[in-house]
């Protein structure tokens, strides 16, 4: 353990703060938790309220390296644990061969050709190696895109932080990574799974941690211009968009409009700036046909 | 507090339908011990070690508000409610064996019994009496649903001489020909089978169709085939865990019972649109077949139901639409919901029994949208078993 690992649920939240992430009592409590009793933190929520901005901020906190799994469809343990790096290999054989060096013994040559230093380490097993000297942070990013046998897969991994390559033998961890899992719940994520998990359910932040969020990470956003749009982006959550924006998002439009040099909403540059945070067109519509002016008005007057 | 009172909120929990295995009771006290023992800390340790989903979550925070300030629980179907006394396995023993019995006496009880199912199978659901339904339950359980394939992204070892190399078995295999790749081994993809999103209206007229229908996505979901069954009302409840474990008649009931307003009508497009949100464009419906079970009556604009169809087609690998209605003479589709639907069905058929339910299976094994075969999926020797 390293001496940044906090010690109590308010030292992850002003932890996470001076990391670029306002959190709030639950989601500190849960990964307070997660890191102390060496639990993966299994993160759900609506797309953009910033899951996979928690494992950046907590590495960044902890120090550990961030190590990222982008799940999808098919994804298998060749791309998630680890591959042999087949071109050296063949070439290595062959280099062997020219060079007269190559041995007779067929055993010889394999053991050869399957140590560590033809191994490449996908996130998984990287995880779990024994060069980290403070706890990684392994990202298994919107798990709910791979399929079930590869679920189960990490249930197995996860369970005893080890693997076993058949050429090489057993790999354990000497720091367990500290991991988050995130996932947008297009299916279930196994029961089994769930079990093994801390959970929690990240939820769009309130308005004043909304502009807080804003500030922390647009540098030179007029704090009136991150107040009226958070407040705009609050109110478009609520007229039934096919795509109600999240907070990133809102970061995203307070950039643009702070890259066009506002200060302060209009209803001009909200209709030029529509497209960083509505992202279909029939959102757009519905938008416009409730009235830009009225919905700027309503952003810029409520103080 | 003490491990009394947290066993008497996880009690609690129990009682009101959320599933604590005594493996998360374990880190729930663990955490305790960790944070400290205020009200707080209790509250997310419990929120953080023994819900794993939002409704779960739901079901926790009224739990723990009771817990503490004694207030209503408000749980209605959860505990209560007694299963419909629908399909009781001793029941179909029974009318099994008394039907076993007189054919053995007659001697051709096979033809019998066979002759009886081909009725059956042309029946409407509607019409049919307890013993018929019970017969047409134990039919539909036997049916299988095998979904259109699309390629994976997986890959898996080939004979072929051509196609993605192979390096991991080419290089083991040059290990025999000293190094020289000379036995250059393939993959090709693996191929899988389509999801399919089954959504039943389930308001008074569809009743006895949804449930057949329902039953065929149980036999299905048992099966281990990758359905998910949706069931609409006023509003969208998701069945699929339900029917991964329980009397499919129950998980239907359940939703029938969260309907709150039985002579408000179906609103399809906003319980398509609550779909869509929710699940379909998110990634379920994604390159899916959709099958949609209604008549098409719907109380909400028919702009809306269009608008949510067009979103639905646009990520649906196809979309079919059972109409039990369509069997009857005469049929149009006239009622402004289905005119609304229409142009974004792919297929649009019947199923109103055993032998269009049949069909159905045909379509989604991708079944040309051409003539409708009549295959069986039950043969003779099934039936007589």
């Amino acid at each position: 353990m390293s001496s940044a690992t906090p010690a109590s649920v308010a030292d992850v939240v002003s932890g996470l703060a001076t990391n670029g992430y306002l959190s709030d009592e639950g989601l500190a409590t849960a990964i307070f938790l997660s890191l102390t009793m060496g639990r993966p933190l299994l993160l759900e929520g609506e797309p953009g309220v910033g899951k996979t901005e928690v494992a950046k901020a907590l590495s960044a906190l902890t120090g550990g390296e961030l190590l990222r799994l982008q799940c999808y469809e098919g994804l298998d343990a060749s791309q998630a644990l680890y591959e042999w790096d087949y071109p050296r290999q063949l070439l290595h054989l062959r280099a062997a061969e020219a060079a007269g060096t190559i041995s007779s013994d067929v055993a010889a040559v394999e053991n050869e050709l399957y140590s560590e230093r033809f191994l490449v380490r996908r996130p998984l097993l990287d995880a779990i190696s024994d060069r980290h000297h403070i706890a990684p942070v392994l990202l298994i990013d919107e798990l709910d895109r791979a399929d079930d046998e590869f679920e189960a897969f990490l249930l197995e991994v996860l369970a005893d932080n080890a693997v076993t390559i058949p050429e090489l033998g057993t790999f354990r961890a000497t720091v367990p990574p500290i991991v988050i899992i995130t996932s947008n719940r297009t299916r279930d994520v196994h029961d089994a799974l769930k079990r093994r998990c801390l959970y929690h359910w990240v939820e769009h932040p309130d308005l004043e941690r909304e502009i807080a969020i804003v500030q922390s990470r647009v540098p030179g956003a007029n704090e009136v211009l991150s107040r009226q749009v958070s407040r705009l982006v609050a109110e478009l959550r609520t007229i039934g968009l096919f795509k109600p924006p999240g907070v990133a998002e809102t970061i995203d439009w307070v950039m643009a409009l702070t890259a066009l040099g506002r200060t302060e909403l209009d209803s001009l540059s909200v209709e030029a700036s529509l497209g960083a945070v509505v992202k279909y067109r029939e959102d757009a519509d519905r938008v416009r046909a409730r009235g830009i002016d009225t919905l700027v008005e309503s952003a810029t007057t409520a103080d | 507090m003490d491990d009394d009172g947290i066993l008497g909120l996880v009690e609690l929990l129990r009682t009101a339908g959320l599933s604590v295995p005594v493996g998360n009771l374990i880190t729930f006290t663990e955490a305790m011990e960790i944070i400290g023992d205020d009200l707080r800390s209790l509250y997310w340790c419990g929120r953080a070690t023994l819900t794993h989903s939002p409704i779960d979550i739901e079901l926790y925070d009224r739990v723990f508000r009771h817990w503490i300030l004694g207030t209503e629980l408000g749980l209605t179907e959860a505990v209560t409610r007694s299963p419909e006394p629908l399909l009781i396995d001793d029941d179909e023993r029974l009318d099994d064996e008394q039907t076993d019995r007189a054919d053995v006496e007659t001697e051709d009880g096979t033809v019998l019994r066979f002759s009886r199912t081909e009725t059956l199978r042309s029946m409407d659901f509607a019409d049919l009496d307890d013993e018929e339904r019970l017969e047409v339950d134990r039919l539909i359980a036997d049916m299988r649903l095998t979904a259109t394939m699309r390629r994976s992204r997986r890959r898996r070892p080939s004979k072929r001489s051509s196609g993605t190399p192979d390096l991991r078995r080419t290089v083991r295999e040059s290990l025999r020909t000293g190094g020289e790749p000379i036995n250059r081994r393939t993959l090709q993809r693996t191929r899988v089978a389509r999801r399919v999103v089954i959504i039943a209206d389930i308001s008074g007229s569809m009743a006895a169709y949804s449930r057949s229908l329902i039953r065929y996505a149980h036999a299905a979901v048992s099966a281990r085939s990758r359905v998910e069954a949706f069931a609409l009302g006023t509003r969208l409840t998701r069945l699929t865990r339900e029917l991964d474990i329980r009397d499919p008649d129950q998980a239907l009931q359940r939703a029938a019972d969260s309907v709150e307003d039985w002579s408000g009508g179906t609103r399809l497009g906003e319980g398509l649109q609550q779909f869509n949100d929710d699940w379909g464009t998110r990634g379920m419906a994604r390159g899916a077949v959709v099958v949609i079970l209604s008549d098409g009556w719907d109380r909400g604009e028919p702009e809306r139901l269009a608008s949510q169809m067009a979103r639905l087609s646009r990520v649906a690998h196809r979309i079919v639409w059972v109409n039990p209605l369509k069997a009857s003479d005469g049929y149009a589709p006239l009622a402004r919901g289905m005119a609304a639907a229409l142009p974004y069905v792919d297929d649009f058929i019947e199923g109103h029994s055993l032998g269009a339910l049949d069909r159905l299976s045909s379509k989604l094994s991708g079944g040309s949208s051409g003539p409708v075969r009549s295959s069986s999926a039950f043969t003779p020797e099934e039936v007589t078993r």
